[in-house]
């Protein structure tokens, strides 16, 4: 079955081994991700600067606002004196935040009424505005809970949700950043390797003498797409091996079973990288493609997105994506540590694109030159 | 009667407007060396392509070394060897490399592949280039190379697209004293080129102009058909008469 396949893997091989840009490239991009969303991407965002308008200047006063300041969240950078500066501070964008503690806060705490502190955040930028929300809103809660309680005469709390993060006990992003990693980085150069593939040899001249061969479709395709599956592996065994080293990425299930399901995934995606090598004329437009591609599967496959918070028509193309399958499979293998019984779907899915890519591209393709 | 390496029966192909070939009728003896001799856009490389099922005809059919390529595409390619205008071979593979990967393509066992190769590169002398990589070679070195994975598989029938173009005088020399041998050994060889020293070493011609054939024979015979003291002057003769 299939003799030709070998001679072709063979070719293929030497021709990658040769190219030692491109290898480099393969092996070194997996590395700069890593440390550039390990080290470089936080999204709980701490030390937002603050500005502080303290119109009381009371003891009270330095109170609340030291309280916001041990929250970790805001970092103090001075005071002003008035509105226009406070205005003046956040438009510049030397803060990102404001406390206001208003005249009568100390008046209105003393007699029990509604005391009020504003906090004004640079909501431009999402994530920090939402930190600097959330710290304030808890703040006042937990001010809250203590000034009830003292006049309640009561030590206890009446209700308490215990929150347990599982998995990820330390809510650390590297922990859930690094398993998705291995699927983005593995969707981007399979993708672009394997869309080059053929229009490369279209663009040299050397299709045509091959296509003269009796070489058959299939062959032609498997051979192609067969060396990179190694170049797939050890890009993942990279990632993986640095996650556990640098960023202390649990290996939580059986590492076997994610790898036999990436090879899955790995073929899917180099059998994609070869459908649109069929659709394409030239290089150039290989490349184009292939970042078309890349760029929904950074956003909708929940690698850095919760894919609940999208609207309906957004979850459902993000399931014709196979990243969004995989990361399923890395996320429950690696930090969940399940097994089969849990993924049996996704491992179905991942092996209904790779059958159904690989048909489409021989289809696609044929042996002339029309 | 003896089946031709090559027949065909109206053979056309259009590319929208254009019609590149034009109901082209040949036939090709078996052992011959027949050259395909035109200017630059007269059809002779789409005939070769549709002659080796690169390309579809619009019309007409074709039927090389025994198969209707037409119909079956596939067939024929394990009975032709093909050498394209373009220098096909992968420059980034040694010509070792090259030759090995054309012989497990072509399916030769271990030692068919073994001892083919090693005839092929004596007779062409690429022995002391063995481990050079392809695209470090010169033109005329290239052009061997290509012959011999084309050759590999002894094909019954060999498609030779201007096999010397880019090539200095000496090597084209013995290019086709090579061809020549190849012939004797009883291998069909189509060729095309535009180079008249190359076609009067031709057994027949078949003269191309605007897809159509406008002469066919013996170098001599072409010559008288068309009018003209040489094959040259024909030629001539000709293009003055296309570009009118």
């Amino acid at each position: 079955m299939m003799p030709r396949f070998w001679p072709m893997f063979r070719k293929e091989f030497v021709q990658m081994r040769r190219d030692r840009l491109t290898l480099g490239i393969m092996i070194g991009v997996p590395v700069l991700q890593l440390m550039l969303f390990g080290f470089a991407i936080q999204t709980d965002v701490r030390h937002i600067p603050t500005v502080v308008l303290d119109e009381s200047r009371t003891p009270e006063s330095r109170d609340i606002i030291a309280a916001f300041e041990n929250t970790g969240n805001f970092r103090i950078i001075g005071h002003v004196d008035g509105r226009p500066a406070l205005d003046a501070a956040i438009a510049r964008g030397d803060a990102q935040a404001a406390i206001v503690v208003p005249n009568d806060y100390p008046r209105d705490l003393a007699r029990g009424r509604t005391a009020t502190v504003q906090v004004i955040v640079d909501a431009a930028d999402p994530l920090s505005s939402q930190a600097a929300l959330a710290a304030a809103g808890g703040l006042a809660q937990a001010r809250n809970l203590a000034i009830l309680g003292a006049r309640a005469g009561s030590a206890t709390l009446p209700l308490e949700a215990r929150v347990r993060p599982r998995y990820n006990p330390g809510l650390r992003s590297p922990v859930y950043i690094v398993p998705g990693l291995v699927g983005v980085i593995l969707t981007i150069t399979m993708v672009l390797i394997t869309a080059m593939a053929i229009v490369r040899e279209r663009e040299r001249g050397t299709l045509e003498q091959l296509i003269v061969t009796p070489i058959t479709r299939t062959e032609l395709m498997l051979g192609k797409i067969a060396p990179y599956v190694g170049v797939g592996l050890v890009q993942m065994t990279t990632v993986l091996a640095l996650g556990r080293f640098l960023f202390d990425v649990p290996f939580t299930g059986n590492v076997l079973l994610l790898y036999a399901i990436a090879h899955l995934f790995i073929i899917a995606s180099l059998a994609f990288g070869l459908f649109v090598s069929t659709l394409v004329r030239t290089q150039q437009q290989a490349m184009q493609v292939s970042f078309f591609f890349v760029l929904p599967n950074i956003l909708l496959s929940g690698f850095m997105f919760p894919r609940q918070a999208m609207p309906l028509v957004f979850q459902w193309i993000s399931l014709a994506l196979p990243l969004t399958h995989f990361l399923t499979v890395l996320r429950g293998i690696l930090l969940k540590g399940v097994g089969l019984e849990a993924l049996w779907r996704e491992t179905a899915v991942l092996l209904g694109f790779g059958v159904l890519l690989i048909t489409l591209a021989v289809r696609r393709f044929h042996k002339n030159l029309e | 009667m003896t089946e031709f390496a090559v027949e065909t029966r109206e053979l056309t192909r259009r590319f929208g407007a254009l019609t590149a070939v034009d109901h082209l009728s040949l036939q090709i003896a078996t052992g011959e060396v027949f050259g395909l001799l035109g200017p630059n856009g007269s059809g002779k490389t789409t005939t070769i392509r549709m002659l080796c099922g690169l390309l579809d005809p619009t019309a007409g059919t074709a039927r090389v070394a025994g198969v209707e390529v037409t119909e079956t595409p596939e067939r024929v390619k394990t009975r032709i060897g093909y050498m394209s205008q373009r220098f096909g071979l992968y420059e980034d593979l040694t010509v070792a490399e090259n030759l090995d990967f054309y012989a497990g393509i072509y399916g030769l066992s271990r030692d068919t592949r073994r001892a083919r190769t090693a005839e092929l590169l004596g007779y062409l002398g690429l022995e002391r280039r063995l481990h050079q990589l392809a695209g470090t070679l010169s033109g005329g070195w290239k052009r061997r190379l290509s012959l011999a994975c084309a050759m590999l598989h002894r094909p019954a029938l060999l498609f030779l697209d201007e096999p010397t173009a880019g090539v200095d005088p000496a090597a084209r020399r013995s290019f086709w004293r090579t061809i020549h041998e190849i012939a004797q050994e009883g291998t069909t060889v189509l060729v095309t080129t535009h180079y008249m020293d190359e076609a009067e070493r031709c057994g027949r011609l078949a003269m191309m102009s605007g897809g159509r054939l406008i002469a066919l024979g013996t170098p001599a015979e072409v010559t008288a058909q068309v009018g003209g003291a040489t094959l040259e002057d024909a030629f001539i003769v000709l293009q003055e008469r296309d570009e009118r």
